[in-house]
């Protein structure tokens, strides 16, 4: 009688699913699954040097490709190494696959060696977890954990898997059946809208007369771009992004005023300040675009389009909620006589163009990536000032072209979140943009790029300090620079070489022209801009604050 | 404040009541009681979550539950809704004062489960006010315990 090992039905059951790369690091419990994966054809596995490494890969891997992104670990330290990537997928709606090992049944809840209570510790940062008992159940849960992960408003689902059910037989024939049974239908997220909310809809849009759209990472989640972009084609409206929703619109688009929120442009900010109407597709509200609650479009009804019913309200309230999938949703209203006579409204914004910088700093070297940057790459950032200076003046072209930790804004994401979309992308050139600050947070990723032969450009905005954080305390803490100068960081280049990636040193504004030659090269590269500690991201509003406290510059 | 309740019925499987209670703990809200047991079909597990919650709290903690995976139901209670509570209360008493008792207990019509020398546990049913209220005369006397269950609920009619 043939037989299969729990561990192997693991790697059956991802393939039957269509996984086709998956990044891990090994350790005592997952070791049948590393066993299994040892000559096991159809699944290519990318390994970390950190989980968090593998957990943001997997992250970048999902947010570029748009499939969920699988990662597996082993249990204690493994799987809670892990915790801040579930986190990081989790506040940007990512749908992610998180297997983790588990000591086995026998020793569960007895502190035994290498065991945490994993379930416990991500269950308010997963849509759901698993802890699999039977190893019957071991290819249902898998198949509804990796549908549940991308079903309605998508989110990281861990499966953790005690090393006795890996280890467990059982009849092969038994376990085909249960690979091709259908599992139960989930029935979560279901559209709750009704025809009058449409027509609603209607007669907010045509009786106002200076609306705005709003765009968020749900538009890029639930496939509507082109929905979104026909109803700004049709009805002129001014249209804002927020930081999740970058690259739906870009430069080119005439009446796309660009990002809105904390770091977002003046123009942006004041469409949502004056505007009469704010339609809200995919977004949430975050307190880094809302700041002050009770002054937020103070003069505006707000039309919320979102699938899930629990974001209605939660932080601002709206005056016409519909909840369903925004696609279905934008079609409908793409049908009704809407309005279109927004010219003069849109006319009074007049976006800034940046000017030209003289000195090498964040603006210039964006501006020449600008130059250089077409559709066939990818940016991906880690967190801080380099990551709002680059959603401010990148121009970003295509949706999923630009990757960036938003809700958690997790430093260290850049670098593996950048190996995770170059998988994912072959065909793409990625560049990941991150502070010094970030990278030496998940440096020792580095080795992935030669080990996969990754040919990722990483860029770093060296500005020898923690650069937000130096920010906050120059404006709101009378400049008492407390630990954010990092006046002794390592020598990046000699960092790469020593985990065989070339690199460079750029230290004046005219090398960095450098950077076409560079970009446009097929080897993974490693390039030390250096900047000044002293330039800050504008414009600002203050946290809590509203639009009428931008700061502006210095 | 005004008590309010929700009924949720989860999949009965190990760990559910962590899930909720997480929900609760991440937002800072506090749960007054909750009881939970078996539902019906037996597959599921039935609470009933008491808070002194407003309005926005209430749709709130509804709006997040409902999301869970292992939630299949879930709704607030009106306040014409079916409410009971179950409290034991053990006693130290004398002659006297076990007479005394024994009469209140009659026009509660509670019941005595466990008698000992110098001890009575008492067994009462009721909704918030009957309950509260035979606390309130009781607590003339000795206690030395007192374990509530917290408030099951159910709507009446034929709906859920």
């Amino acid at each position: 009688m043939k037989e299969i090992t729990g561990a192997k039905i693991v790697l059956e059951t991802l393939k039957y699913l269509g996984v086709k790369d998956i990044f891990g690091y090994p350790g005592g419990a997952v070791i049948p699954i590393y066993d299994a994966l040892y000559d096991f054809e159809g699944l290519q596995h990318y390994m970390a040097r950190h989980e968090q490494g593998a957990v943001h890969s997997a992250d970048g891997y999902a947010r570029t490709k748009k499939v969920p992104g699988v990662c597996l670990a082993t249990s204690g330290p493994g799987a809670t190494n892990l915790v801040t990537g579930i986190m990081t997928a989790h506040m940007d709606s990512i749908p992610l696959l998180v297997i983790t090992g588990q000591v086995s049944t026998s020793f569960l809840g007895k502190d035994s060696f290498q065991e945490s209570d994993i379930i416990g510790i991500t269950s308010p940062i997963t849509k759901n977890n698993y802890l699999v008992r039977d190893i019957f159940q071991l290819p249902d849960i898998l198949k509804e954990a990796y549908i549940l992960s991308k079903h309605g408003r998508p989110g990281p689902v861990l499966v953790d898997i005690p090393k006795n059910i890996q280890e467990q037989k059982i009849d092969y024939d038994k376990f085909k059946n249960l690979l091709e049974k259908d599992i139960k239908k989930i029935n979560k997220f279901k559209s709750l809208y009704e025809e009058n909310e449409i027509l609603e809809f209607q007669k907010l849009f045509n009786s106002s007369k200076k609306p705005v759209l709003v765009v968020g990472g749900g538009v890029l989640n639930g496939d509507c771009v082109k929905e979104v972009r026909e109803f700004v084609e049709r009805t002129k409206i001014p249209v804002v992004s927020t930081l999740m929703g970058l690259g739906i619109f870009n430069k080119d688009d005439e009446k796309y005023f660009g990002m809105i929120g904390m770091h977002g442009l003046v123009e942006a900010n004041r469409a949502v300040d004056e505007c009469d109407l704010l339609i809200c597709v995919g977004m949430r509200f975050d307190d880094r675009i809302v700041g002050d609650k009770s002054k937020f479009s103070p003069n505006s009804k707000k039309i919320h389009i979102e699938i899930d019913r629990a974001e209605i309200n939660k932080n601002i309230l709206v005056d016409l909620p519909i909840v369903g999938d925004a696609k279905d949703i934008l079609k409908q209203t793409l049908e009704l006589d809407l309005k279109d006579d927004f010219e003069t409204w849109s006319e009074s914004f007049k976006r800034e163009d940046v000017t030209d910088e003289k000195d090498l700093n964040q603006i210039s070297t964006l501006n020449m990536l600008n130059e250089i940057l077409d559709e066939r790459y990818i940016v991906v950032t880690d967190v801080g000032q380099h990551q709002m200076f680059t959603a401010q003046h990148l121009d970003i072209k295509k949706p999923f072209q630009f990757c960036t930790s938003g809700g958690a804004g997790t430093m260290g994401y850049g670098l593996p979140a950048a190996i995770g979309a170059k998988v994912a992308n072959p065909d793409k050139k990625v560049i990941a943009i991150l502070g010094d600050g970030g990278f030496q947070m998940n440096q020792q990723e580095l080795i992935l790029l030669a080990q996969y032969n990754l040919p990722v450009k990483v860029l770093i905005f060296n500005n020898g300090a923690l650069g937000m954080v130096k920010q906050w305390q120059e404006l709101f803490n009378n400049k008492r620079y407390s630990s954010v100068i990092l006046d002794i960081n390592p020598d990046f280049v000699k960092l790469a070489n020593a985990h065989y990636v070339e690199g460079e040193k750029i230290e004046n504004i005219h090398n960095l022209k450098r950077l076409k030659d560079i970009l446009e090269d097929d080897n993974p590269y490693l390039v030390d801009i250096q900047m000044s500690y002293e330039h800050n991201v504008y414009p600002i509003i203050p946290a809590g604050k509203s639009f009428e406290h931008t700061i502006g510059g210095e | 404040m005004e008590a309010k309740r929700i009924l949720l019925v989860m999949k009965n499987k190990p760990g559910v009541l962590n899930k909720i209670s997480g929900l609760f703990q991440k937002r800072g809200i506090n749960i007054e009681n909750i009881t939970a047991g078996e539902g019906y079909p037996e597959e599921t597990v039935r609470m009933t979550i008491t808070g002194f919650w407003d309005d926005y709290t209430l749709n709130q903690v509804i709006v997040q539950a409902e999301k869970l995976f292992d939630v299949e139901f879930i709704k607030s209670f009106s306040k014409e809704s079916v409410l009971r509570e179950l409290v034991l209360v053990k006693v130290q008493v004398d002659s006297k004062s076990r007479q005394e008792l024994l009469q209140i207990l009659d026009i509660y019509r509670g019941s005595v489960v466990d008698v000992g020398l110098e001890s009575l546990i008492i067994e009462i049913t009721g909704d918030i006010g009957k309950i509260d209220g035979f606390l309130k005369l009781v607590k003339n006397f000795n206690i030395l315990e007192i374990a509530r269950t917290g408030v099951s609920a159910m709507t009446r009619g034929l709906g859920v």
